[in-house]
C-alpha cells in the first residue's frame, strides 16, 4: 500500500508544482491570490514572481504595508536578481538601512520621476496612494490579508493586474470606530483587500502554497488544525531534521524544566496558578522575563536543515497581546537583543525560539479581541523549533464560560476558523507538555 | 476596563456616589437645546408611536400615532415632527460668519447650530431609523406624503449620522455624554439606563446611587427611556387604549392614548433637562469650542445641501463613500481622544498610567540650547524632568505638553525617573526663548507621546472610477414610484 504522503511527492515538489501554476495563471487573469500559511515561502514566491514579471519586459509595482516589509523584500530581491533595476517610494522623513545602499541596482526616491525608470518599483500601501494617475501594467500586493480594503481602493487605479500574496490566518485589518454600519457591504472597508476583491470577483483562481518550511514537524499540524482547519498544510521537514540542545546545565527549576521540554518536544505550556489579574500580571510577565533569560544562559544549538548554530539571543522572540504587557515584560529584564513585541508586530517575522504570554491568561473575560484566533495563530507560528507559552491555568474553563457571543451581520460570510474553537484546539495540544512552578 | 475606570467604580460603590470621570466638559451643550424622546411600539423597528419634543423644559409638546400599525398616521406622525424640528433647524440659518481656512477660499459658517438631545444611544439609533423610513418619500406618486416628511427625514438622517463621529455634538445621547463624566458603581450595561445612571451621579436626598439605581429599575416609578416602552405598561394600559382608537377613532380615543404615553414619557423628559442641567455645571474643555465649529461646518454643508433640494442620503454608502467616512471617522476619534487628554488631567492620568504620558518637576533647564552653526543655529532648549510615572516612551519619540501647546519635544535620554527633552517646534525665531516659553526649574509640566498631528489621508478615486477590485461604479440612483412602496418596517 501507498501512502499518501508519497503520491504527493516531496514537499519541494508539491510546492514547486503551486508556484509553477501561479506563474502560469498570471497572464490569464486580472487578479491572483495566494493564500500562504505561515513561513511558507511567501517572499519566495513574491521574489520570483517579481523576476518572472521583469523578465517579460513590463514594469511593475510591489505594495507591501509596512516600511520594513518593504525593506525586507527589496533586499531579498535585489540580492536575487541583482541585474534589475529596483526603486524603493518613501516618505520623505525616511531613511534607508545600510542594507539597502549597499545594493548597487537600488534607488530611493520619495517620487517616481526621481526614481529613473526601474523595472520594479516598491513601497508601502500608504505611500502608493499618493502616487496619481500613472498606471502600472503589474502589480504585487504582499500581505494582501492584512491590508485593509480602502487602501487597495486608494490604489487599485495604478495597475491592470495584480497578484495578491498573503496570510489568511493571521490577524485581520482593524479600526479604531466602530464599522458595523458597513457590514455586509460586499465593499466593507475595514475588510481586508482579499476579501473584497474575492466578492467581487469570484472567479479569480485562489492558489494555496502547501508547505510550511518555518514551523518544525512539531507545530505545523497544530497550527495547521487549529487555524487553517480546511487548506491544511504540512511541515517541510521530518521529525528527525531539527533539534535543539542545550550546550549548558540547567538547573532543574520549573524554568529549566519548561525549557527541556519545548527542546525535546517542540512546545512547553508553563502554567501558573489559576487567578484573576491585571493586564500586565506581575507574575506572569516575570515568568516570561526569567524564561527569555534562562534560555540565553542555557546556550541553545539549534541543528536543521540548514546545518548547526548556536541560537543567539537575536533569534529568540517574546510575544504578548497587549502593548503594555511588552513593555512590562521588557521592564522585568529581558536581554535587549531578545525581540519583545505584540502580535501585531511580530506578523511575518521568524526566530528560532518564541515565548508566548498567552493573550486569555488570567482574564476574567474573553472579548472577541482576545479570541480572535490571528493573534494566537501569530504567536505560535513564528518559531523553527520551539514555542514556550506562559499561561495561568482556567483557560479552558474561562472559554467554556464565554462563548462567542457577537451579533451575527446579515451578508457577512461566516469566518474561520472560529477563534474560540482555535483557542481550544491549540490548549488541548499544550496540556501534554503542561510545566508547573 | 482601564485600571482608573476600575478604580473609579470601586470608589463610587464605596461612597454610593458616582466619580467624577472628567474635570472639564468634554460635549457642547447648547444654551436651549431640542430634546428629543422617541417611543415605538414594541415589536417593529421603525414604528413610532409617540415622542415629546422641545426646547423648553416647562412646555414639551407630545405627538402620538394612536394606531402605529397604520401608516398614514406614522406619516402625519412625521409632519408634525417636522412642523417642531424643522423651523428650529432652519432658524440657525440666518445669522452667520465668514471662516477661513488655510489653503482654501472663505465660507460662510452659521454661528451656531441646533443640537439635538436624546436619551439614549438607542433613542439614537432610532432617530436614524426613522430618517430612513422617511427621507425617500416624497409628495406627489403613490401614497404621497407631506413635502416636509422627506425633509424631516434627510435631517433625522443628517443628525444620526454626525452621531457616529467621536466628538460630534450636534445629536447628543444623555447617557452616553454623562457616562462620559461619571463613572458610576454600576456596569456599562446598566449605565444605557438612564434613570439608574442618573440615579448615581445625582441620587436623591437621603438614598445612596446603588439605592437610587436599584428603584430607577422599577418601570412603575421610572419608567424606560425609551425608545422601548415597558410591556407591563404595553399590555395593561397601551394595548387597550389603541384597541378602543381602532373600535372608535374618537377624538376621546386619541386623547387616552396619549394620557398613556404621557405617563411614560413625563419623568424621562424631566431626566434629560437635568442631565443637560448636570454637564452644564461642568466648565467647558479648551477644544469643545473646536469641536462645535466643525459641527457648526458640517451643519452648515448640509443646510446648503437641503435648499438646494439635494437628493437624500444613500441608501448604503458606495465603496469611495464608505472609505472618505471612515477615514474621517478614524481621524475624529483620533483627534477627541488626543483632544481630551490635553484638555483634562484627568483624561491625561489615563495615559500617565499606560506610560504613553509623564507629570513632574523640572529638575534642570538650558533654555538657551543652540543646535548647527551660523545661519541654521537654531534654539532647542534642553529641559529634565523628575518623574515617579512608569514612563515607556524611547529615545526620540516626539511629544507635546497640554502646558504649552504650540510646542513640540523630543526625548532626549531617560535615565530611571529623570527624563531630558529638546524642545524642536514652537520656540520661534530669536536668540533667546521668550520668558515662560521654557519650563523653569521647578514648575510641574507634563509630556505625552500622544499629538493630534493630522496626517491627512490620500485621495480615493472619483465614484465613477470605483476601480474593477470594489466592483465598479456604482449605479445612480433615481428616484421613482418603487420607493414609496418599499418595506422598511
Amino acid at each position: 500500500m501507498t501512502s499518501r504522503t508519497s503520491l504527493a511527492g516531496t514537499p519541494q515538489a508539491e510546492a514547486g508544482a503551486v508556484v509553477a501554476a501561479v506563474l502560469a495563471d498570471l497572464p490569464g487573469h486580472r487578479g491572483v491570490v495566494v493564500d500562504s500559511p505561515p513561513g511558507a515561502g511567501k517572499s519566495t514566491l513574491v521574489v520570483r514572481a517579481a523576476g518572472h514579471i521583469a523578465e517579460t519586459g513590463d514594469p511593475l509595482m510591489i505594495v507591501a504595508q509596512t516600511n520594513e516589509q518593504v525593506d525586507d523584500l527589496i533586499d531579498r530581491l535585489a540580492a536575487e536578481h541583482p541585474g534589475l533595476p529596483i526603486g524603493r517610494l518613501s516618505a520623505s522623513a525616511y531613511r534607508a538601512p545600510a542594507r539597502l545602499l549597499a545594493h548597487g541596482n537600488v534607488r530611493v526616491a520619495a517620487k517616481v520621476p526621481d526614481l529613473g525608470d526601474p523595472a520594479v518599483v516598491v513601497a508601502t500601501a500608504d505611500k502608493w496612494a499618493w502616487i496619481g494617475e500613472r498606471t502600472w501594467p503589474w502589480a504585487i500586493v504582499d500581505e494582501a490579508y492584512q491590508m485593509r480594503s480602502d487602501k487597495l481602493l486608494r490604489i487599485a487605479r495604478n495597475f491592470e493586474r495584480a497578484l495578491f500574496v498573503g496570510d489568511p490566518g493571521q490577524l485581520d485589518p482593524f479600526s479604531v470606530v466602530d464599522g458595523d454600519r458597513w457590514a455586509g457591504l460586499s465593499w466593507d472597508p475595514v475588510q481586508s483587500a482579499v476579501s473584497v476583491l474575492l466578492r467581487h470577483n469570484p472567479d479569480l483562481p485562489v492558489h494555496r502554497l502547501p508547505v510550511s518550511w518555518r514551523l518544525p514537524a512539531s507545530a505545523a499540524p497544530v497550527v495547521s488544525e487549529a487555524f487553517y482547519p480546511f487548506t491544511g498544510f504540512r511541515a517541510g521537514t521530518g521529525p528527525d531534521d531539527r533539534s535543539l540542545r542545550f550546550t549548558a546545565d540547567g538547573m532543574r527549576t520549573s524554568f529549566d524544566r519548561a525549557l527541556e521540554e519545548a527542546a525535546a518536544t517542540g512546545w512547553a505550556l508553563y502554567e501558573l496558578p489559576e487567578r484573576h489579574t491585571v493586564r500586565t500580571d506581575a507574575e506572569a510577565v516575570r515568568a516570561v522575563a526569567l524564561l527569555a533569560t534562562r534560555l540565553v544562559q542555557r546556550a541553545p544549538v539549534a541543528v536543521s536543515e540548514r546545518g548547526e548554530h548556536p541560537v543567539g539571543p537575536d533569534r529568540i522572540a517574546v510575544g504578548a497581546a497587549h502593548r503594555d504587557q511588552v513593555a512590562a515584560i521588557r521592564a522585568a529584564g529581558v536581554p535587549p537583543e531578545i525581540t519583545v513585541d505584540t502580535a501585531n508586530r511580530l506578523q511575518g517575522r521568524e526566530y528560532d525560539v518564541t515565548i508566548v504570554l498567552h493573550p486569555l491568561s488570567g482574564r476574567r473575560d474573553a472579548t472577541a479581541f482576545h479570541l480572535e484566533s490571528g493573534r494566537l495563530c501569530v504567536l505560535t507560528s513564528r518559531h523553527r523549533h520551539a514555542c514556550v507559552v506562559v499561561a495561568r491555568a482556567g483557560i479552558p474553563e474561562l472559554l467554556d464560560a464565554h462563548p462567542s457571543a457577537e451579533p451575527v451581520q446579515l451578508g457577512v460570510p461566516v469566518k474561520f476558523p472560529d477563534g474560540w474553537e482555535a483557542n481550544q484546539s491549540v490548549l488541548t495540544h499544550l496540556a501534554a507538555h503542561r510545566v508547573t512552578p | 476596563m482601564s485600571a482608573l475606570t476600575a478604580l473609579a467604580r470601586l470608589r463610587a460603590v464605596r461612597e454610593g456616589r458616582a466619580q467624577p470621570a472628567a474635570t472639564v466638559r468634554h460635549c457642547h451643550i447648547a444654551e436651549a437645546p431640542m430634546v428629543f424622546i422617541p417611543l415605538r411600539m414594541a415589536g417593529e423597528a421603525a414604528a413610532p408611536l409617540a415622542a415629546m419634543i422641545g426646547t423648553d423644559p416647562g412646555s414639551p409638546r407630545l405627538l402620538v400615532v394612536p394606531q402605529p400599525r397604520d401608516r398614514d398616521l406614522r406619516f402625519a406622525f412625521a409632519a408634525e415632527l417636522a412642523e417642531v424640528l424643522l423651523p428650529y433647524v432652519e432658524g440657525f440659518a440666518k445669522e452667520t460668519e465668514t471662516a477661513t481656512r488655510r489653503g482654501a477660499e472663505p465660507y460662510e459658517r452659521c454661528l451656531s447650530a441646533p443640537q439635538v438631545l436624546v436619551p439614549n444611544g438607542q433613542a439614537a439609533a432610532f432617530t436614524g431609523l426613522l430618517g430612513r423610513s422617511t427621507r425617500f418619500r416624497r409628495a406627489e406618486g403613490p401614497y404621497p406624503v407631506h413635502p416636509s416628511v422627506p425633509v424631516l427625514g434627510r435631517w433625522l438622517t443628517f443628525f444620526a449620522e454626525r452621531a457616529a463621529y467621536p466628538g460630534s455634538s450636534l445629536l447628543v445621547s444623555a447617557t452616553d455624554a454623562l457616562a462620559l463624566h461619571w463613572t458610576s458603581g454600576q456596569s456599562g450595561l446598566e449605565d444605557a439606563n438612564l434613570a439608574a445612571l442618573l440615579g448615581w451621579i445625582d441620587p436623591p436626598p437621603g438614598l445612596t446611587g446603588l439605592r437610587a439605581a436599584q428603584e430607577a429599575e422599577d418601570p412603575l416609578l421610572w419608567p424606560p427611556a425609551g425608545p422601548a416602552t415597558d410591556p407591563g405598561f404595553d399590555n395593561e394600559v397601551l394595548a387597550p387604549a389603541i384597541e378602543g382608537y381602532t373600535r372608535a377613532p374618537t377624538a376621546r380615543a386619541v386623547e387616552r392614548v396619549r394620557e398613556a404615553v404621557r405617563t411614560q414619557l413625563e419623568p424621562t423628559w424631566r431626566l434629560v433637562w437635568r442631565a443637560a442641567e448636570l454637564l452644564r455645571g461642568l466648565p467647558a474643555g479648551a477644544s469643545v469650542t473646536r469641536r462645535w465649529e466643525y459641527d457648526r461646518g458640517a451643519f452648515t454643508e448640509f443646510l446648503g445641501r437641503v435648499a438646494e433640494g439635494g437628493p437624500p442620503q444613500a441608501r448604503r454608502d458606495g465603496a469611495v463613500a464608505a472609505a472618505s467616512r471612515l477615514a474621517r471617522m478614524e481621524r475624529a476619534r483620533v483627534s477627541f481622544d488626543v483632544q481630551r487628554a490635553y484638555d483634562d488631567p484627568l483624561i491625561m492620568a489615563e495615559y500617565r498610567l499606560t506610560g504613553e504620558a509623564f507629570a513632574g518637576e523640572v529638575i534642570a533647564a538650558d533654555p538657551e540650547h543652540t543646535e548647527g552653526e551660523g545661519r541654521s543655529r537654531k534654539l532647542r532648549p534642553l529641559v529634565t524632568i523628575r518623574t515617579v510615572d512608569p514612563v515607556r516612551l524611547a529615545a526620540g519619540t516626539a511629544v507635546g505638553t497640554p502646558d504649552r501647546r504650540g510646542q513640540e519635544a523630543e526625548l532626549v535620554a531617560t535615565d530611571g525617573g529623570e527624563i531630558t527633552l529638546k524642545i524642536t517646534k514652537g520656540m520661534g525665531r530669536g536668540k533667546t526663548p521668550s520668558p515662560g516659553a521654557v519650563p523653569a526649574v521647578g514648575e510641574r509640566v507634563c509630556y505625552t507621546s500622544l499629538t493630534d498631528d493630522f496626517q491627512a489621508s490620500a485621495s480615493l478615486p472619483d465614484p465613477d472610477l470605483t476601480p474593477w477590485t470594489h466592483g465598479g461604479p456604482p449605479e445612480e440612483w433615481v428616484p421613482d414610484d418603487a420607493d414609496a412602496a418599499e418595506h422598511w418596517e
